[in-house]
């Protein structure tokens, strides 16, 4: 067995030498090549930036989510001064509920991110290559056109051939790796648009209302209380209506 | 011996090194053959590691042919089989 390196050293070479060697016409072909290079990096470039859309929609998803968190754990505390247990008790399981999704998101997010970064810095290496890769080329053409057509050049050739191969293949990997990304990504994105996540506390279900009409009577008790204050009447406060069952 | 890691580079290495570079390809090999991702992803890492800190980097301009490639380190354990079984990591559909 000739070992990974061995077989992917054999491979390589055998395609860059192919690659010049079948061409009628050397120059054309590393011109194309190098034409071609640019063209692929400037998908890996606008795949990197779709990723980047894609995160920030993802952040927005965090924010709504906080703010559910936040919402859901500002009305179990008004049930619970409502003396409503039960809904407070609801409003906590489904503010745990959100939570950990959104640790779960977040988590992921983070992970998104790390894989960016690397794809950012690979495809900086890869514009680096492909601008030495112009240079490259132009030297190994005036070398053909000197020794004229189909002579061989040696070592030059199977260098630039070894170059062609090589960014060639960084730059599909590159651009395959950003599609996964972004399908990833909207993988995520989906999942808290979609009702696998769902918004509790926008689902107006009986329970829901019932959180919404302890929240809105309290905070009318509330301003109650402080202009009763204010008009200096010193009645009892907070004697709340939330043992009712609503109607909406 | 010129090492090539892909679309990094090339660096130049020494006889030793480049022995060092057999033995670890003899491992991810191993690796491969064992199904074990985390020890392929962990060889290429090492195999990469050791010729940035032993060798001396080329110019990103130069076109010496190298003596041999050291494949990317994140190859997933399918292209890995791949490789070993003389598929090929690149498509035939490369630009003529």
């Amino acid at each position: 067995m000739p070992g990974l390196m061995g077989r992917f050293t054999l491979i390589l070479k055998s395609k860059f030498s192919k690659a010049l060697d079948r061409a009628e016409n050397p120059s054309e072909t590393l011109d194309y090549s190098y034409e071609e290079q640019r063209r692929q990096l400037q998908n890996v470039k606008r795949g990197i930036a779709d990723v980047t859309t894609a995160k920030k929609r993802l952040e927005l998803q965090y924010t709504s989510m906080q703010q559910q968190v936040d919402k859901l754990d500002g009305q179990a505390r008004q049930a619970l001064g409502a003396g409503r247990e039960d809904l407070a008790r609801e409003a906590l399981t489904r503010k745990t509920a959100v939570q950990s999704q959104l640790d779960g998101i977040m988590q992921q997010g983070q992970q998104l991110e790390a894989q960016q970064q690397k794809l950012i810095e690979g495809e900086r290496t890869l514009q680096a290559k492909v601008e030495a890769f112009r240079t490259q080329k132009e030297v190994i053409k005036a070398q053909y056109s000197a020794a004229e057509a189909q002579v061989r050049i040696g070592e030059a050739a199977t260098g630039i051939g070894e170059q062609m191969a090589d960014v060639g293949l960084a730059i599909e990997r590159a651009k395959d790796k950003t599609e996964s990304m972004q399908a990833r990504a909207n993988a995520i994105d989906e999942l808290t648009t979609s009702g696998a996540l769902e918004d509790y506390t926008s689902s107006g279900d009986d329970i829901d209302r019932q959180l919404a009409q302890i929240s809105q009577s309290s905070d009318v008790d509330d301003q109650l209380a402080k202009m009763k204050a204010e008009i200096g009447q010193g009645e009892a406060p907070k004697e709340l209506a939330g043992g009712e069952d609503p109607k909406p | 011996m010129i090492v090539r890691l892909l679309g990094e580079g090339q660096w130049r290495v020494d006889d030793a090194v480049a022995a060092r570079l057999e033995e670890l390809d003899e491992e991810v090999a191993k690796a491969v053959e064992a199904n074990d991702e985390a020890a392929l992803w962990q060889g290429l890492q090492t195999l990469a590691d050791t010729v940035r800190s032993n060798g001396e980097r080329l110019a990103d301009d130069d076109l010496s042919p190298s003596d041999a490639i050291i494949p990317p380190e994140d190859l997933s354990l399918e292209e890995a089989h791949e490789l070993l079984s003389g598929e090929g990591l690149i498509p035939d559909r490369e630009r003529a």
